[in-house]
């Protein structure tokens, strides 16, 4: 027995071990009964469903007549730039404020693409900078903390 | 007739010069979107949310209507220009459109895109308003079991008509409305899976999680892929489509926007199955068969038609029902919710301005991005060469800031980025986010309706098939379920997806 289908195998894993942890987490509150449910009730049903159904692709993934799937390799350059700037961004934007980190975001982030040139990036980041500035903090009047608070205080 | 005092209470709401200011913005935006591959409406009306919380709520939803709708003529261009769908409702009209250029009628081919869109738009906006108000009247007649049952079946019609494996996209769903169950539970006040974060009690808000999984996991996938250089095609020629051409699109086009239309008021229907629909069809129906994929004109005017006007029809579901047929329609419920306005049969009746107005501009929105698209074609095939290195990082600034100003809370931003991973996942196991993001949205009201339905029933299941309306509905899901997994039909299925996309 072999997994053929590693997309749908890897699915189903998540989906049982996903809807599994629903269900056990659900059995913190209340049940209830059928006419009067608790919180736990709906929570709990589903995701025994969605564990069922993981279960099932999980071995159909194992059937004979399963198509054959191999699962993409994951580019973790790619997804560290991407998510750990826009991470960054997050931690960043209360001390440093929305222009320093929105640089940031822009230049950070523009290493994930092919031909990378540190003046576009910066011209980027300058642009979007003023743009965001224009559009958010003057135009639509969005509240962000704007500088380093070192400054401001 | 009462039919032309509504229309005339909606012309007059839709051509205020606000309300015509943001149809104006929403129709370029979408247009603006649609021509660039890589950011579709789902991201860039979940980026705005926010921001239309300081917009009059009709305001508001003139502009994300305009996105969706823009977008779908946007896609267009870049589909006919570079072989490249601007947007997944394009992909077909890729085949001739594309064709098309290559044999000097790049202009033809748009106008005949643009022109078809159009007309698809004003015959979507008549049926919006004479089908609405009925369908209204019958939802009134709806208790919590029917709505529980529209629901099951709106789902199930989501997935069924969508591409790819239905156990995963059942999955999924379910995944989507588990998901929904964060926060605090209404009835109880009981916080549920929240493990002690205050920002987890309010939910998960699925405009963060349509910006990780749409946005950010898009954005990672599309980086994957090798920056190929585009050919654009700079000639466009003349925008006149000569007498042939048009005697082949127009017979085309009025069945395109018929089959668009239907498709478009069913669950999960929409923009991109009818496309595809509607171009197997006409490829079914030709006398020449063999000259689709070779630039038959009736290949873009088809599914250009169809596509526009099924873009249109899903809001019939939205405004009658309150019930979402695909996932921008989800998030047009929370564009609603923000102001207050509970989606569903009363909208009508508490917000005619709205409900009308929004009509009405659709039909306005359709005459400017006319003018949007074939004159100022030259400023889209620009914008086509800005290299996706630029493009990308402001997307994510777009992101980022949209998220921060939905509660002004950095927390929002780590989570979209969490989403953003799996997301990136999920596309690598090839479980698709629309149907989560349905579920999403509608969870926590399938769970009320529910509740509620078994409380009035005193914990009686059977309330759900005794009722003959829910009955119908519930039997109509399963009828759906039972077609399409049912070999032959499978298979079928498999093709057509296959051989167009």
């Amino acid at each position: 027995m072999s997994v053929r289908s590693k997309q749908d195998f890897w699915s189903g894993v998540m989906f049982l071990v996903v809807g599994l942890f629903f269900s056990w987490g659900a059995t913190e509150y209340s049940m209830g009964t059928a006419a009067r449910m608790g919180p736990g009730y709906f929570p709990f049903w589903l995701g025994l469903l969605l564990a069922l159904l993981g279960a099932g692709i999980a071995l159909g993934a194992l059937a004979p007549s399963a198509e054959e799937t191999e699962v993409d390799k994951f580019d973790w350059r790619i997804v560290g730039l991407v998510i750990g700037s826009v991470v960054l961004y997050g931690i960043l934007m209360q001390p440093l404020g929305v222009y320093i980190s929105t640089f940031l975001l822009v230049v950070l982030s523009s290493l994930a693409g092919h031909d990378f040139n540190w003046k576009v990036a910066a011209a980027n980041g300058i642009f979007l900078v003023v743009f965001s500035y224009l559009a958010f903090v003057k135009g639509l009047g969005l509240i962000f903390p704007l500088w380093p608070s070192l400054f401001v205080n | 007739m009462e039919l032309l005092d509504h229309l005339m209470l909606g012309l007059s709401v839709a051509v205020t010069p606000e309300n015509l200011l943001y149809a104006f913005l929403g129709c370029l935006l979408g247009t603006l979107i649609g021509v660039l591959p890589g950011i579709g409406p789902v991201p860039t009306i979940a980026m705005l949310l926010p921001i239309t919380y300081v917009l009059p709520p009709t305001a508001g939803l003139i502009m994300l209507a305009g996105i969706y709708y823009g977008a779908q003529y946007g896609g267009s261009t870049t589909a006919i220009l570079v072989a490249l769908p601007g947007e997944t409702s394009a992909v077909v009209t890729v085949l001739d459109g594309h064709q098309m250029a290559r044999n000097g009628r790049a202009g033809a081919a748009l106008a005949i895109a643009a022109l078809g869109s159009f007309f698809a738009g004003c015959i979507a906006t008549v049926l919006l308003s004479a089908f609405a108000p009925p369908l209204a009247e019958v939802a009134f007649k709806f208790g919590p079991a029917e709505y529980f049952s529209l629901m099951v079946l709106g789902l199930v019609g989501a997935v069924v008509l969508a591409s790819g494996s239905l156990s995963k996209a059942i999955a999924m769903i379910l995944l989507g409305l588990l998901l929904g169950m964060v926060g605090t539970d209404v009835n109880s006040g009981v916080a549920r899976y929240d493990f002690g974060i205050p920002e987890l009690q309010d939910g998960i808000d699925f405009a963060i999680v349509a910006m990780g999984v749409f946005g950010f996991a898009e954005i990672m996938t599309n980086l994957e892929q090798r920056e190929n250089r585009v050919e654009i095609t700079d000639k466009v020629g003349t925008l006149y489509p000569n007498k042939q051409e048009f005697k082949q699109a127009w017979p085309a086009v009025v069945r395109g926007t018929a089959l668009g239309s239907a498709l478009g008021i069913l669950p999960g229907g929409g923009a991109v199955l009818s496309s595809f629909a509607s171009y197997t069809l006409e490829k079914k129906l030709s006398s020449t068969p063999e000259r689709f994929g070779k630039g038959h004109p009736a290949g873009v005017a088809g599914p250009e038609s169809a596509n526009n006007a099924a873009a249109q029809t899903s809001f019939i579901p939205l405004l009658t029902l309150g019930i979402p047929g695909n996932a921008v329609m989800a998030l047009m419920i929370g564009a609603m919710t923000i102001h207050n306005i509970q989606p569903g049969p009363q909208v009508m009746s508490s917000h005619p301005e709205l409900f009308w107005g929004l009509i009405v501009s659709m039909w306005i929105g359709n005459l400017m991005l006319l003018v949007l698209n074939l004159p100022l074609i030259g400023l889209w095939i620009k914008l086509l060469k800005v290299p996706y290195r630029i493009l990308f990082p402001a997307i994510l600034v777009f992101c980022t800031i949209g998220v921060y100003s939905l509660n002004y809370n950095n927390f929002d931003i780590l989570i979209t980025a969490l989403f953003g991973l799996i997301g990136y996942v999920w596309s690598k196991l090839k479980c698709e986010g629309a149907p989560l993001l349905l579920g999403l949205v509608l969870g926590p009201m399938m769970e009320e309706n529910f509740r509620r339905a078994l409380l009035l029933a005193r914990g009686d299941y059977s309330t759900f098939v005794m009722r003959p309306l829910s009955a119908s509905l519930l039997v109509a899901a399963v009828f759906l379920v039972v077609i399409v997994a049912s070999p032959s039909i499978r298979k079928k299925r498999e093709e057509t997806f296959v051989e167009e996309g």
